[in-house]
């Protein structure tokens, strides 16, 4: 099969299209996100309390489903896998970054994303974390002078899993698919020990 | 905001998750495949991912932009945004895709009778306080998700898909830093 995806950057579309594909993009991944329960700051972290891990169930099996698709696309030649924009890694300010989201995700009960389904579906909670999210921004941008050492720090450029251990991509697919499978088993016993207990919602 | 569920009589801090006519959520495997799908469209037609918190970013340089331009022109992470003027800020990819996550959140919500004006929060806790936690959480996930250049979406859910070796970093101290906190907040949801 001929190569032809990402469809973008093959010039099937232009930049004006490409924002009604973001639209339509947006519109599945908030249906998804509140069918799954995410306007809901309870059921979020719930996930952190080990009485509902749908975080993890519902982010993992979106992972593999999306994994195992890229995957399969490009070994039959039909996407091209170096051109989907890899964030480039900057070890130390995403390991600072995701210890502090984490830490915002428990006190504020969102993230960016599921915040905007919180306030699709009128959780005042999350219009004002959203708010805060303004906040946060205009701060980073204020001390970015200040931050910009650690924001820099540890720098390897666009790396995956397979290059970082020397491993082949395929297997290092199939060990994700088999850490998924094992924490989804897993999730379900952890629910059935704390879930009975907390206030399941 | 819409509250057209049948239960407005309620006190607007009772939690959604009893109004009568609500549904259930969508099993979480099936959520997560629809979610993955949605994912892979992304990848295949633009080769880029989902996100939010650039969407954000967009927006504060565009409003900051509006009444102080000399200091965003200025600022090394905000200029990036706002570009040589050529094309209006809020015209970018994430802008348009986070106005779609809010209306197909809106749709869902409506067509499972889950939009309700309410405050999520557990039973031990004021409305003052779990706003202002609010409030705090979403400024630190800012700060969070700028220096890790992305968020949940954004690094974790694609970088996730894609072996992006950062963002595998990224997502398990994501979740390192929320257990950490979780027992301290336990006030706060429990």
């Amino acid at each position: 099969m001929e190569m032809s995806a990402p469809f973008f950057k093959y010039g099937l579309f232009g930049d004006e299209a490409s924002l009604l594909v973001a639209f339509a993009i947006g519109i599945g991944f908030g249906f998804f996100l509140e069918r799954a329960g995410f306007g809901s700051a309870r059921k979020l972290v719930a996930q952190f309390y080990l009485t509902d891990l749908a975080v993890f169930k519902v982010m993992f099996t979106a992972i593999v489903t999306a994994m195992l698709g890229v995957t399969y696309l490009a070994w039959m030649g039909v996407l091209d896998l170096s051109l989907v924009y890899l964030v480039p890694t900057y070890w130390v300010p995403q390991v600072v970054g995701g210890l502090l989201l984490g830490a915002g995700f428990v006190i504020g009960g969102y993230c960016p994303g599921t915040s905007m389904a919180a306030v699709a579906t009128g959780r005042i909670d999350g219009l004002v974390y959203a708010l805060g999210i303004g906040a946060g921004t205009l701060a980073f941008a204020g001390l970015f002078p200040v931050l910009r050492g650690l924001y820099l720090a540890g720098s390897a450029g666009a790396q995956t899993l397979p290059q970082l251990f020397h491993l082949p991509y395929g297997l290092v697919v199939f060990a994700v698919v088999l850490m998924a499978l094992a924490g989804f088993y897993g999730a379900g016993l952890v629910e059935a020990h704390f879930g009975a207990r907390g206030e399941r919602s | 905001m819409a509250t057209t569920t049948p239960d407005l009589a309620r006190p607007a801090e009772r939690d959604a998750v009893h109004v009568a006519a609500a549904q259930a959520y969508m099993n979480p495997y099936l959520a997560g495949i629809g979610l993955g799908l949605v994912l892979l469209a992304a990848f295949v037609t633009m080769g880029r991912g989902l996100g939010a918190s650039g969407a954000f970013s967009a927006l504060v340089a565009w409003a900051l932009h509006s009444v102080a331009p000399a200091y965003v022109a200025s600022n090394e992470f905000l200029s990036p945004y706002i570009g040589d003027g050529s094309t209006h800020p809020l015209k970018a990819w994430l802008v348009f895709e986070v106005m779609g996550v809010f209306a197909g959140a809106l749709l869902s919500g409506l067509l499972a009778g889950r939009v309700v004006r309410t405050i999520e929060k557990g039973p031990r806790v004021s409305n003052a306080v779990r706003l202002s936690l609010a409030f705090a959480g979403g400024m630190l996930m800012a700060i969070g998700a700028h220096l890790a250049r992305g968020c949940t979406s954004g690094q974790a859910l694609t970088g996730g898909a894609l072996l992006n070796a950062g963002s595998w970093a990224f997502m398990m101290c994501v979740f390192g830093g929320a257990y950490a906190v979780a027992w301290l907040l336990r006030g706060e949801w429990k």
